[in-house]
């Protein structure tokens, strides 16, 4: 490739052709400031829609100031970062962004982890001229189940745009309006829950501010902790044992099960309980439904609907009910881990220890937004009580700890209590693309052939492509497989099997990047999947570390079975353990 | 946005399939079908929006940023008699804004709104070409030359009979 | 609606090229053209030249864009030429959005087969088959006049397959603009063209590599297409002889304002502002006294006496503060405020931004308050200091030309015209008395018979006076509605 030579703030630097500004002088260890900029380059996005103006530089024999960020260098092209006039213009456009935005940081859900904040530090902003008489933009509060707008935030990033309908094909928000009125916002401006939203919560992940928060459960936990008369349950996804500890300043992909058990315990929840072990429950179910499926379809049943689409991830969920509902009947019937284990901690564990299900708040703790939507869904409640009552990301998990005054990193290990704290290394990978299928494959494996699956790692499963095939020998009979992660690339898999041009016979789809490691509740990735790699390792170490590998093992799988449900599939474990979907097309305005 | 809601009858709905169909469905025809459907409608309501989003395979929140982003397209009715006045530099310079208050005041709505009769609607052109006769205001096709705010009554008269 | 017809106005001076058919030829009629040469020159190159020699004669004419920053055609064309690709465009922008500008609409209405014959050229040299008019949906007439004309090309074998009996292809569609001032930027056009919000991108690319669906296109205006054909007829070198050194050629200007004579003028560039204005404008109405000019649209600049003989042309224009723009031209009088007029632009700015960029955005809105404040007497000194950084910073770093220009009225008028800031901010004075904040109701004592109406008119008991005696406003009671005047028979009750 070409290289090209150019100087910037008097030094001297060679780069390839076609690189930007912004890049090269990083090469220098000059950090020019960005705030709308976003190259999430693991996940082929970048977001340049060259708009805060903030990244600007000086380029000689140029009339006006350049966006570094969407410049490109050119041969013996003379920049300045850092001139008087250049450090002028910076801070002038950061006093009109700033003079258009609330100033309640100290109530502010991205206080402390905001990049206009940020900004604000670096440049030095000390004032706002003309704050007293500058009009504002204001737009309604928009609070969905998962996510709330705040769009008097919104500094016309992009961002979230970007990823709604480039990422994740969603189309809920795009930019509306014109001017000073712009804003990113979904059709007619009406709320999320009357859009395409699947609450993946990648806007919210990518928000440079508080515009797009989760909405925050906190509160409500802590009430739940300090009401004598509750019995208080807590499930933590595996997902965000891999993440957590990144709040707390340690490095990406540092496994932190026993201390965030510790923690909780400290918290004073009544049961310290592992999603994991709903995991395994989810596996036994939709293990069998696919094997039901699939041995049925091996006898030339042509009614039997193939591939089976897997149904944990609420996001996705959310995703085929809008956006192809004709195939409601294909996915898993099977309820997603998160509802699995409310639905057996207010039945089966509420009656073992003797607790009323209206006593007992069942809390999850989530890589997810999606999941706080899902938790509130009716069809997951029992005479108007919710099976799972509240569900709290990763980031709400760390506030909480913090509030308490306990610093992860010095809390000694704890395990989960038993029983429904149990699980085995295939309950872990849930939290990676391609973990919930490779679960399956375990047990599937075993039982679909009678015999003992020797080498329980599916190399050909993993991995961090967005869309991927492997084919399983299922002892002569080769399974294929398809996994996707990010709904853009579910969307390519699904109108694929749809025009009939592929041939799988099961199908894993996680909404986010990476699967739940890259959930829209975790510690903010910024795309790097560095930091997604490394979490995966963790979930994959602690696969490898379980005395246990595979789903129908767990001991309190079978006991749970033997002393309650029966076997999979039977009508008890349909009742608690299996739903069904709806037609969500219809629904954005005719509401 | 708010917009009045109303309920599209069936002949409707087929009315801006053909329209979408007219340009073969394709994403890059946006604009035109929007064009079509305004001149069909009137206006551009919500439900013609998601119509058009459905049949067009476009976001419903594309096909509104869209409408919203230009000034030509209208998510409320016009009045039976739009008013316009021109606020082109000509115009301005020649008294248009002493104009434009005189029809605020006289048909109390503000620009961008239709009387409550449904009679009238106000709003602003840029510039309609027809600088040598500035001010100038149009009610519906006719055009009006070198307004004052007394002609104001008159004008508005012409369309009470 | 009638478009203001050049017989009103002088000749002398005018040199009409973009203009040579308007009002001349009847333009329904194919015929009409054709015998004013029309598709002559297209017939001419496609026999005669390569696209590389053609493109050699629109560079060594000098031409350049007319619909705002004035590049040269000719480079631009061999740009989108070299561009390799199977699909190219052509694309005219008729999307004038300029308030008080309107020659692509006369040249559309009264001469649309000009503009097809010159794109069908551009299409020649660079190697497209297709073209579009991206034309505003507010001018109807122009678009039926388009439609005919269209039809009738294709008709004649001007447009369509083996033109000229030539390997060469060609047809124009119609695309609709909407209402967005800003898809005058040639990348916001583009977006439009392909149906989404017409905000700007970036360049590079420029639209010559990568435009209208990822294909080389080349974008001019209306009134730089309609010179294309005679350069072909008249040679590179007659076109370059009208003019001055680096600005070849005519320019429309929109004429309109206080002065006697308004409408469409085409004159050789380097013509004064005093010639247009006195000469072919005819002075100014009423016999007041010149006060400004304001060219180049609404992000232009107020020009003042003292620019009245610079000769107009891109670079001149640029160095006073303004910008040549596509060619509108308001004339104001001693009844003008500049602060006013500064305000009323901004307004247009901040209606017409699209949002893409933070400075343009929130910008422009800024220095539209701060212009209110000033009007309405709010105004302080350091004030004045705001608005000269905030522009200047606009400018700076907005993403796209409507941005980099918007703050000119204000810079503008704040370098030629500071007193009238100053005597707004200090003195709370509106000489020109525009600023109803700024003016107060006071009673000419000789003139006052003490008949009591306007006492009695008052809603707010603010004149005092014994009947036949002179009346008193107190101006700190007063509200400024204006009842007294309008009941004054003597004309005692003014503004001052």
């Amino acid at each position: 490739m070409d290289r090209v030579k150019l100087t910037i703030d008097g030094r001297a630097v060679e780069v390839p052709a076609g690189t930007t500004i912004y890049k090269a002088a990083k090469e220098l260890g000059i950090d020019i400031p960005i705030l709308c900029y976003m190259d999430l380059k693991d996940l082929n996005i970048e977001n340049k829609p060259g708009g805060c103006r903030i990244c600007v530089v000086e380029v000689e024999g140029r009339g006006n100031l350049a966006s570094s960020c969407s410049t490109n260098v050119a041969a013996g092209m003379v920049v300045k970062t850092n001139s008087m006039r250049v450090i002028n213009a910076r801070r002038t456009v950061m006093e009109l962004i700033l003079s258009d935005h609330p100033k309640d940081c100290l109530s502010c859900a991205k206080s402390g982890n905001c990049d206009l904040q940020d900004m604000a530090v670096k440049l030095g902003i000390r004032e706002i001229p003309g704050q007293e008489y500058a009009e504002m933009s204001t737009y309604r509060l928009d609070t969905s189940p998962s996510i709330i707008r705040e769009l008097d935030k919104c500094i016309m990033c992009r961002r979230c745009e970007t990823m709604c309908n480039d990422f994740q094909t969603v189309g809920a928000l795009h930019a509306v309006n014109r001017g000073f009125e712009s804003v990113v916002a979904p059709a007619f401006e009406m709320n999320l829950e009357h859009s395409p939203c699947t609450y993946c919560g990648q806007c919210v992940a990518v928000c440079p501010t508080g515009a797009l928060t989760e909405v925050d459960h906190t509160s409500k936990v802590i009430s739940a902790l300090n009401d004598p008369t509750k019995t208080v349950v807590v499930q933590t996804a595996p997902a965000v044992r891999a993440a957590l500890g990144e709040e707390f300043g340690m490095e990406p992909g540092t496994r932190v099960t026993g201390q965030m058990v510790s923690a909780l315990r400290q918290l004073g929840f009544d049961y310290v309980f592992d999603t994991d072990f709903a995991a395994d429950l989810t596996i036994m179910e939709e293990g069998t439904e696919l094997l039901g499926r699939l041995t049925r379809f091996m006898e030339g049943d042509e009614e039997v609907k193939l591939p089976i689409l897997t149904s944990c991830c609420p996001g996705w969920v959310n995703f085929f009910e809008y956006n192809y509902p004709e195939m409601k009947e294909i996915p898993s019937t099977a309820r997603s881990p998160q509802q699995m284990f409310g639905s057996i901690a207010k039945s089966y564990f509420a009656e073992m220890i003797e607790v009323d299900r209206k006593d007992m708040v069942v809390i999850s703790i989530m890589p997810c937004l999606a999941k706080k939507y899902e938790c509130q869904r009716e069809e997951f409640s029992v005479d108007g009580n919710p099976d799972v009552d509240y569900s709290i990301t990763t980031r709400e998990l760390a506030h909480l700890i913090k509030q308490a005054n306990l610093d992860l990193a010095k809390l000694d290990s704890d395990d989960f209590d038993a029983p429904l704290g149990e699980s085995s290394g295939a309950g872990v990978i849930f939290a990676a693309t391609g973990g919930v299928i490779e679960a399956a494959t375990r047990t599937a494996y075993e039982i679909y052939t009678g015999k003992v699956l020797e080498k329980v790692d599916f190399e050909q499963l993993r991995g961090m492509e967005g869309i991927r095939s492997a084919k399983v020998d299922f002892d002569g009979q080769e399974i294929n497989i398809g996994i996707a992660h990010g709904l853009g690339n579910a969307r390519k898999l699904l109108d694929d099997v749809k025009a009939g041009k592929s041939q799988y016979h099961a199908i894993e789809i996680m909404a986010c990047p990476g699967g739940c490691i890259g959930g829209g509740g975790q510690p903010l990735h910024h795309g790097d999947a560095s930091i997604l790699k490394a979490r995966a390792r963790a979930i994959y170490a602690e696969d490898r570390d379980k005395p246990i590998r595979k789903s129908h093992e767990n001991p309190y799988i079978k006991k749970l079975y033997e002393e309650f449900l029966g076997e999979p599939m039977s009508e008890k474990a349909h009742e608690l353990l299996h739903t069904h979907y709806f037609d969500k097309r219809k629904k954005i305005f005719q509401v | 946005m708010s917009s009045v809601k109303i309920e599209l009858r069936q002949d409707q709905i087929e009315k801006i399939d053909s329209i979408c169909e007219s340009f073969g469905n394709q994403e890059g025809e946006l604009i035109n079908v929007l064009h079509k459907s305004q001149e069909t409608f009137g206006y551009l309501p919500a439900e013609v929006q998601e119509v058009i989003s459905e049949k067009m395979e476009i976001p419903a929140a594309k096909v509104y940023g869209v409408v919203t982003f230009y000034s030509f397209f209208s998510m409320i009715p016009k009045g039976e008699f739009p008013v316009s006045i021109c606020t082109g530099t000509a115009c301005y310079v020649r008294g248009a804004e002493t104009v434009l208050n005189e029809f605020k005041k006289q048909l109390e709505i503000e620009v961008g709104e239709t009387s409550t009769d449904g009679k009238f609607s106000l709003s602003c052109l840029r510039c309609v070409g027809a600088c040598g006769l500035a001010p100038v205001v149009t009610v519906g096709d006719k055009t009006y030359g070198r307004v004052a705010p007394d002609d104001v009554k008159e004008i508005i008269s012409e369309y009470l009979k | 609606m009638p478009v203001a017809t050049l017989t009103e106005i002088p000749v002398k001076k005018q040199i009409r090229i973009a203009l040579r058919n308007c009002g001349v030829i009847n333009p329904e009629k194919i015929e009409d053209y054709i015998v004013r040469d029309g598709y002559f020159a297209l017939g001419m190159v496609l026999s005669e030249m390569t696209p590389e020699n053609a493109i050699g004669v629109i560079k060594d004419s000098g031409i350049r864009g007319r619909g705002g920053a004035g590049f040269p055609t000719g480079l631009k064309w061999e740009f989108a030429s070299k561009s390799m690709s199977e699909q190219k465009y052509v694309v005219c922008n008729a999307d004038e959005g300029d308030p008080g500008a309107f020659m692509d609409r006369s040249i559309l209405e009264g001469d649309p087969h000009t503009v097809l014959e010159a794109m069908a050229l551009c299409g020649y040299c660079i190697g497209a088959n297709t073209g579009y008019i991206y034309i505003r949906a507010e001018y109807p007439l122009a678009i039926a006049r388009l439609k005919t004309a269209i039809s009738q090309a294709r008709e004649f074998g001007f447009l369509g397959k083996s033109i000229f009996g030539s390997e060469f292809e060609f047809d124009i569609h119609l695309k609709y603009g909407a209402g967005a001032f800003v898809c005058g930027e040639e990348t916001a056009l583009i977006h439009s063209m392909e149906g989404l919000r017409g905000e700007p991108s970036l360049k590079p690319p420029f639209p010559s590599e990568s435009g209208y669906l990822g294909k080389p296109t080349n974008v001019n205006n209306v009134e730089t297409y309609a010179n294309i054909p005679v350069i072909f007829l008249k040679g590179a070198e007659w076109f370059s002889g009208i003019g001055t050194e680096k600005s070849k050629g005519t320019k429309v200007f929109a004429l309109a304002g206080k002065v006697n004579n308004v409408g469409l003028v085409e004159v050789p560039m380097g013509i004064t502002l005093r010639e247009v204005i006195f000469e072919i404008g005819g002075g100014i109405k009423d016999g007041k006294g010149f006060k400004a000019v304001q060219t180049g649209g609404p992000s232009g600049g107020c020009l003042t006496e003292k620019h009245l003989d610079t000769p107009i042309d891109y670079e001149n224009l640029i160095a006073c503060g303004s910008m040549m723009g596509s060619g509108g031209m308001i004339v104001m009088d001693e009844d003008d405020c500049m602060v006013s007029i500064a305000k009323f632009f901004l307004d247009f700015t901040v209606e017409e931004s699209c949002g893409k960029c933070s400075p343009c955005r929130i910008g422009n809105k800024r220095l539209y308050e701060l212009l209110d404040r000033i009007c309405t007497g709010k105004g302080e000194m350091p004030d004045l200091d705001r608005l000269r950084n905030l522009s200047e910073v606009i400018k700076d770093t907005s993403l796209c030309g409507l941005g980099q220009s918007s703050p000119n009225p204000v810079l503008s008028t704040l370098n030629n015209f500071y007193h009238e800031y100053v005597s707004h901010v200090e003195d709370k004075k509106c000489q020109a008395g525009v600023c109803r904040d700024l003016l107060e109701y006071f009673i000419i004592e000789e003139n006052c018979v003490g008949c009591t109406a306007c006492a009695r008119a008052c809603p707010v008991g603010a004149i005092s006076g014994e009947r036949k005696e002179p009346h008193l406003i107190n101006p700190d009671t007063c509200i400024k509605c204006g009842a007294c005047l309008e009941k004054c028979k003597f004309d005692a009750v003014i503004l001052r």
